[in-house]
């Protein structure tokens, strides 16, 4: 029951912000939206109850299932994956590399900056 | 496939989503456990190794991409509320967030335009059409945020949602690698760099390597996905006026 509820109260939040965009015309998506109303209740409330929790972490632990079906599209892409090989996969693979290096350069110096020094100790590396 | 009784069975499959959606699992529990029985080798990614299994089983038997999505699309719609889902860990972590925010917040902003502004750029520049371009502009944000956002700049949700995957699974691979080689140790700037480059795949396997890299690329990726549906409408126009196509 407690994964029932919490589910059903992730789809209200997605409705909500779905019906939302679509009144204001706000140009982010609804899930979006969604996820930030939540997360205001969440702060208001003071804490996240069981069923929330129970089905965010089910739904979380298997995300990358869900790209999945996606995935699976770019049989219906083929032909234009192929005419336009190069430009998609060089930017492609060079823009994700490029992101991935500068944020994680850009976030440790700025927090080597700005953040008061955390006592903790992390033994990060695998 | 001579008799009529197997013909029939085939035709009843094809047609329901029953035959979509158990395939999606069964290759996925596959995939899985190959992944497992590598060491979580990062090059068995068990989102490369489904779609392969799958696309090639889809060829074999001449099923159509949009006859597997009666299946499939259970799956893919539980993309929205994993979105919506991201609150929690966002208000998990969020003393750590706040004591972050100043670096988290340029962190996020540069990532998000260096992503889009890249894709773009480098598209443009190997002479890629002006539809590929914006497919490929909201990359890096998750699926149903990235299908949303191409929509409206003129991309191809279908081809965005494709992109999209093989963005997550580019950074999933090639993104502890990377970390080592510019010598960033700390799990929290790791996190970040691979929520905000391979949102959820790139968080799938962040928590492999620890609980607090994945919990810091999920926010990153939370965020992210709330930056790129504002910020990246506004970088095509800003651009699109500075260099035109």
């Amino acid at each position: 029951m407690q994964f029932l509820n919490g589910i059903t109260l992730l789809l209200v939040y997605q409705l909500i912000g779905e019906i939302t965009v679509r009144l204001l015309g706000v140009p982010i998506p609804g899930p979006v939206l969604g996820m930030v109303m939540l997360f205001v209740t969440l702060m208001i409330r003071g804490k996240a109850p069981e069923s929330v929790d129970q089905a965010s972490t089910a739904l979380l632990s298997h995300l990358s299932l869900l790209f999945v079906p996606a995935g699976v599209g770019m049989m219906a892409h083929f032909g234009r994956i192929a005419d336009e090989w190069l430009p998609i996969t060089l930017a492609l693979l060079l823009s994700t590399v490029i992101t991935m290096v500068a944020t994680a350069l850009i976030m440790q110096v700025t927090t080597r900056w700005f953040a008061k020094p955390l006592a903790e100790k992390e033994g990060g590396d695998e | 496939m001579n008799e009529p009784g197997l013909q029939d069975i085939w035709v009843y499959l094809s047609a329901s989503p029953l035959l979509g959606l158990t395939i999606t699992l069964v290759a996925y529990g596959l995939a899985y456990r190959l992944y497992l029985k590598t060491n979580s080798n990062p090059l068995a990614n068990p989102v490369v190794t489904s779609v392969a299994m799958l696309i090639i089983l889809l060829l074999a038997t001449g099923t159509s991409y949009s006859d597997y999505f009666e299946g499939g699309q259970f799956v893919h719609f539980l993309l929205g509320p994993a979105t919506v889902a991201l609150a929690v860990p966002l208000y998990q972590q969020f003393s750590r967030l706040r004591q972050l925010w100043l670096p988290v917040t340029i962190s996020l902003f540069c990532g998000v335009v260096i992503a889009a502004g890249s894709s773009i750029g480098l598209a443009r520049l190997l002479g890629g059409s002006t539809e590929i371009q914006m497919s490929l502009a909201p990359k890096s944000a998750t699926a149903p945020v990235a299908m949303g956002i191409s929509e409206k700049i003129g991309g191809l949700p279908s081809l965005t949602a494709v992109l999209v995957v093989i963005t997550g699974i580019t950074g999933a691979v090639l993104g502890t690698k990377l970390f080592e080689w510019i010598r960033v140790r700390d799990d929290t700037a790791r996190g970040i760099a691979m929520g905000v480059a391979a949102h959820g795949i790139g968080t799938a396997r962040a928590f492999q390597v620890s609980s607090q890299m994945g919990a810091f690329s999920g926010l990153a990726m939370a965020l992210s996905a709330f930056a790129t549906a504002l910020l990246v409408p506004w970088l095509v126009d800003l651009l699109e006026a500075w260099i035109p196509a």
